[in-house]
């Protein structure tokens, strides 16, 4: 296989600790080795003057299934402009928020990042996540099952059957090629089943009598019992409502006293997502206002948590989630299509398209507050750049976050732009935070940190010999200051891109589809009669496919790569 | 001796029942017998069965007999007439699999075509309901498990889609419904008296075409406001009672056919029921979903989704992906003279479509794949003959909840016949080496 020498770039790696030092990186078989590693024959990709990091870890993105298809094929609408034609190499690709498969690899692959999450996979839908991740060429790819609402989960851990619960995520990764337990809503969504919800995270579900932090920790205790490469990746209860911050502190109180066990190096036990979203205070849209400061002490004193923003980036978006209630609530404030699937035994989705006015003074409070997450932390290992694409904006607007990060000048250009500044900034902090992070801490944020919180410090994040070939170069010249629209042009357009060895981006313009991958995690737990049996007994009685055809086939994932965890004793 | 195979996918209709059992000879050759499915569904495997069928592609002659050609000179024509074409038409895909319909995706992407799917004669205008309106649904299990309220519209399950109401929406006794049918309420609205409608507790024989009024008159009644004395045909006493039927169940549902799409009103009626249905989860619980007719039409309306990012109409003619129904739909594009080629996979036009569609295809160099002889096949150029997709070959399909289901494989195609998704891979791999020439 080619071998590449990246010569004279300015190097960030949170791995290795380089912050902007002028190093080479050299690549052999798809990997990073030494420089003494490779022959004279190798390839030299000249990289003065510019920064070459890690390629990026998107941790939590809404980018392949059934409810992101739905919005695809409900908003024709989002197409009518930026569709761009076939050319060699490459196929035509269209949307904005809801991008179509080939559209969303190319441009994860444009600004450097190389692997994603799909971050809520419906167990029954799981044959056509794993369909369009087939399809999402170059990045590699996993998907975080949901649990949160299963009826398994509930009843077992109604009983705190913890090692019932992680025999069934065993099988459960396995028959879905799943990466992770996700948790939306918990409790919260089974009551969606009759029209209802979980607001706080002691409201029993109805009828299974079992609370939401009971689930949480359960799962949490199950999860490590296993000791999966990620943790329980939670969205809490309460999203989107004013004064539920308290909701999401209670919900990483859970996690107290719990160390993590697992081979991955993995320190967390409770990844919370779009913690944006669950930063609210005040009581009313009116008197409403961010409560990051709260949010993030918690967070910086407690190194057993990890979060990601949800960062708003003021954009025309499409909310999906699997929390159903939540989706019917906000159909009823904007009066925008609904759509809404709920999912037998498992969970459930909606829908509804979102714009984030500029105008609107609570858009540009949840602006801010996201900003503030970030600016706030301590520790850049344990927190991460999200939009919780779509909800918060599309992923393709990361180059425009990482620009107000950066540059405190284009958060004031942002502020002043707003209709209601004064009012944003008098319910915010932002305006007080004069923290520009620097190229290393954004390493952490997008490359370092996530992989490391999803057990994949081994293969990504890094430059380090031995890890994957995952690079991305960059037209910044950390010796030379760049405006805010410099930096945010730099990041949309990466020079040069390279993943597991092979060039996929060259100048900007995709190359190569690359060899992509799936991740999945494959359980080995002691056998467990009983949860066999009520496996067999739920397909019998209670779903609507035979337990013979819920499987995803081996065909649905070409180019796996599995994570063996066993946790027989 | 014989052998069984268990759980297997049956590729009628929409249902996509998953629990057939198929009995078959020894030598994995012949179909003996078919259990659990429905009369329509066992006749689709055993018409796989039928002696006569044709095994090679045969080309029309001027004088209208058939020669026998070589599935590479099948293969080179279908290449030939798709790369030459400025705008041809690509239609059918509802009865293939997702695999089969990709490669069709690619090739259309290729030569410019427009990808069109049964949806255009069918739920189309549902789907055109759902860009305005959205659809709160659920899966096919959650009405077994939780429905206790259940209006089929315009749609007659009895005949079209015979095991639903046993498997999933009457009968069946799920996790809060344990009584199975005596736990549920029906409502059948139909003008016409049909078997499901005799089977309902309140049958709505409402007067042809007026179903957007009735609807409207749900909702109205919901609010309590002032009704006429009579709304299609219907007492308003009736209409306030059934209100109020379906705000007292815990979870309902509307299930709905082709007696609404595609009457007077079209995409309106399903606007209208799909509001009715927004304005019931003010009350209840409430979903609505339509009974999709061709096993995996629903399949090609995803694949077209995520690689195209619309559901039918979608017209690569201009090398980025457009869409217009009514413009850029088969009907429309054939009748106006518009394409110059027209290619037929998973779909049978020759008997669904108006007859001066029907014409065009005739006049037009044509292509129909299909492993039966069809009125298509009878016009068209060439009839590429191949394997039964969830008979001789499996594939995914996705069920009318958008529940994707991967169908099996149960004997051998004939001795020598491909499947949709070689015979296009080799279209595919010719068309690509004619359109860099
Ligand atoms: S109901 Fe439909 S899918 Fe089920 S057996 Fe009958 S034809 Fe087949
Ligand atoms: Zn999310």
């Amino acid at each position: 296989m080619s071998e590449y020498l990246i010569k004279n770039g300015f190097v960030f790696d949170p791995v290795q600790g380089i912050k902007g030092d002028k190093a080479d990186i050299a690549v052999k078989d798809g990997k990073i080795v030494k420089s003494s590693e490779i022959s004279s024959k190798a390839k030299t990709i000249d990289a003065k003057g510019k920064s070459v990091m890690a390629g990026a870890v998107e941790i939590h993105a809404h980018i392949a299934g059934p409810k992101v298809n739905e919005g695809r094929n409900y908003r024709p609408e989002e197409k009518l402009f930026g569709y761009t034609p076939k050319k060699t190499g490459s196929r035509m690709a269209g949307g904005f928020s809801i991008p179509t498969t080939f559209k969303t690899g190319y441009e994860y692959a444009r600004m450097g990042y190389t692997t994603a999450m799909e971050a809520a996979m419906p167990p029954l839908y799981a044959r056509h996540v794993h369909e369009e991740i087939k399809d999402t060429p170059i990045i590699d790819e996993g998907a975080y099952p949901v649990f949160g609402n299963n009826w398994f989960v509930l009843e077992y851990l109604k009983n705190k059957e913890i090692e019932n619960v992680a025999a069934y995520i065993a099988w459960l990764l396995t028959e879905t090629k799943g990466y992770a337990v996700k948790i939306v809503n918990p409790g919260g969504t089974e009551a969606w089943g009759w029209g209802l919800n979980c607001i706080s995270i002691h409201d029993p579900v109805p009828y299974f009598d079992v609370t939401p932090a009971q689930i949480v920790q359960g799962l949490l205790e199950a999860n490590e019992y296993l000791g999966l490469p990620h943790s329980i990746h939670v969205h809490t209860n309460n999203l989107g409502n004013p004064g539920n911050y308290e909701t999401t502190l209670d919900t990483f109180k859970l996690a107290e006293g719990y160390k993590a066990k697992n081979k991955f190096g993995r320190e967390q036990v409770l990844h919370h997502t779009h913690v944006q979203f669950h930063s609210y205070g005040g009581d009313n849209w009116g008197n409403f206002e961010s409560k990051s400061k709260e949010i993030m002490e918690y967070v910086n004193k407690h190194d057993n948590i990890t979060i990601d923003l949800g960062q708003v980036t003021l954009d025309e978006t499409t909310t999906m989630t699997a929390d159903g209630p939540f989706e019917h609530h906000l159909t009823e404030l904007n009066h925008l299509k609904w759509a809404n699937v709920d999912v037998e035994l498992e969970t459930a989705a909606g829908i509804v398209p979102y714009i984030y006015s500029p105008n609107i003074k609570v858009c540009g409070i949840q602006w801010a507050i996201g900003l503030e997450l970030a600016l706030l932390a301590k520790d850049p290992m344990r927190t991460f750049i999200t939009t919780d694409h779509p909800n918060a904006g599309p992923f393709t607007r990361y180059p425009r976050v990482m620009k107000w990060l950066m540059s405190e000048k284009a958060r004031k250009d942002q502020i002043d732009a707003f209709k209601y500044s004064d009012k944003v900034v008098a319910a915010t902090h932002l305006a007080s935070l004069d923290r520009e992070l620097t190229m290393y801490e954004l390493a952490q944020m997008t490359r370092a940190g996530p992989a490391k919180a999803l057990g994949l410090a081994h293969l990504y994040g890094g430059l380090k010999p031995g890890m994957d070939a995952d690079i991305a170069i960059y037209d910044l010249n950390p010796e030379k200051p760049a405006t805010p629209d410099e930096i945010e042009a730099a990041f949309s357009r990466a020079r040069y891109v390279m993943k597991s060895g092979t060039p996929v981006v060259v100048d900007g313009e995709i190359v190569s589809h690359g060899n992509k991958r799936t991740l999945w995690v494959n359980a080995k737990v002691n056998e467990n009669p009983q949860v066999v049996r009520d496996i067999k007994d739920k397909f019998l009685r209670y779903y609507s496919v035979n337990q013979a055809n819920y499987k995803v086939a081996n065909h649905f994932v070409p180019n796996p790569y599995i994570i063996e965890v066993d946790a027989t004793q | 001796m014989t052998k069984s195979v268990t759980d297997v996918i049956c590729p009628f209709c929409g249902t996509l029942c998953d629990d057939l059992e198929v009995v078959v000879s020894d030598d994995g050759k012949t179909i003996v017998d078919v259990y659990n499915a429905c009369a329509i569904g066992a006749e689709k495997f055993m018409h796989a069965q039928a002696s006569g069928r044709v095994t090679r592609p045969r080309m029309q002659q001027p004088d209208g007999s058939y020669k026998e050609v070589s599935y590479d000179e099948a293969v080179e024509y279908t290449a030939q007439m798709l790369a030459k074409s400025k705008k041809p038409l690509m239609y059918g895909w509802s009865s293939t699999s997702c695999e089969a319909q990709s490669v069709g995706h690619e090739i259309a992407e290729q030569v410019g075509a427009i990808v069109d799917n049964t949806a255009t004669v069918c739920h189309g205008t549902t789907l055109l309901a759902v860009q305005d309106v959205g659809i709160p649904s659920c899966t096919l299990g959650e009405v077994k498990n939780r429905a206790d309220r259940i209006i089929f519209w315009g749609c007659n399950p009895c005949h079209a889609h015979p095991r639903h109401m046993s498997r999933y929406s009457i009968f069946p006794r799920g996790f809060f419904t344990n009584k199975g049918h005596k736990n549920r309420k029906m409502i059948v609205v139909d003008p016409r008296n049909t078997d499901t409608a005799k089977m309902a507790d309140i049958h709505f024989q409402i007067e042809q075409g007026r179903d957007y009024e009735l609807l409207s008159a749900l909702r109205v009644a919901l609010r309590k406001e002032v009704l006429p004395d009579t709304v299609a045909g219907v007492p308003k006493e009736k209409i306030y009672e059934a209100a109020e039927l379906l705000t007292s169940g815990r979870f309902g549902i509307i299930f709905f056919g082709m007696g609404v799409t595609q009457t007077l009103s079209k995409n309106h009626n399903i606007d209208e029921a799909i509001m009715l249905t927004k304005d019931l989860n003010e009350f209840t619980k409430f979903s609505i979903m339509a009974m999709r007719g061709h096993y995996n039409v629903t399949g090609s309306g995803q694949v077209l989704g995520w690689q195209f990012g619309y559901p039918f109409c979608v017209d690569l003619s201009r090398g980025f992906a457009r869409y217009n129904p009514g413009e850029t739909s088969s009907n429309d594009l054939l009748r106006r003279g518009e394409v110059d080629a027209v290619f037929v996979l998973g779909s049978d036009p020759g008997a669904h479509f108006p007859i001066s569609s029907v014409k065009k295809i005739s006049e037009l160099p044509s292509v129909a794949v299909d492993p039966h002889i069809t009125p298509t096949t009878e016009v068209a150029k060439l009839h590429v003959p191949v394997a039964f997709v969830g008979v001789e070959v499996g594939g995914n399909c996705y069920r009318m909840d958008n529940v994707p289901i991967d169908a099996r494989k149960v004997v051998d195609p004939p001795e020598g016949v491909l499947t949709d998704e070689e015979f296009l891979t080799r279209v595919n791999k010719r068309v690509k080496e004619l359109m860099e020439a």
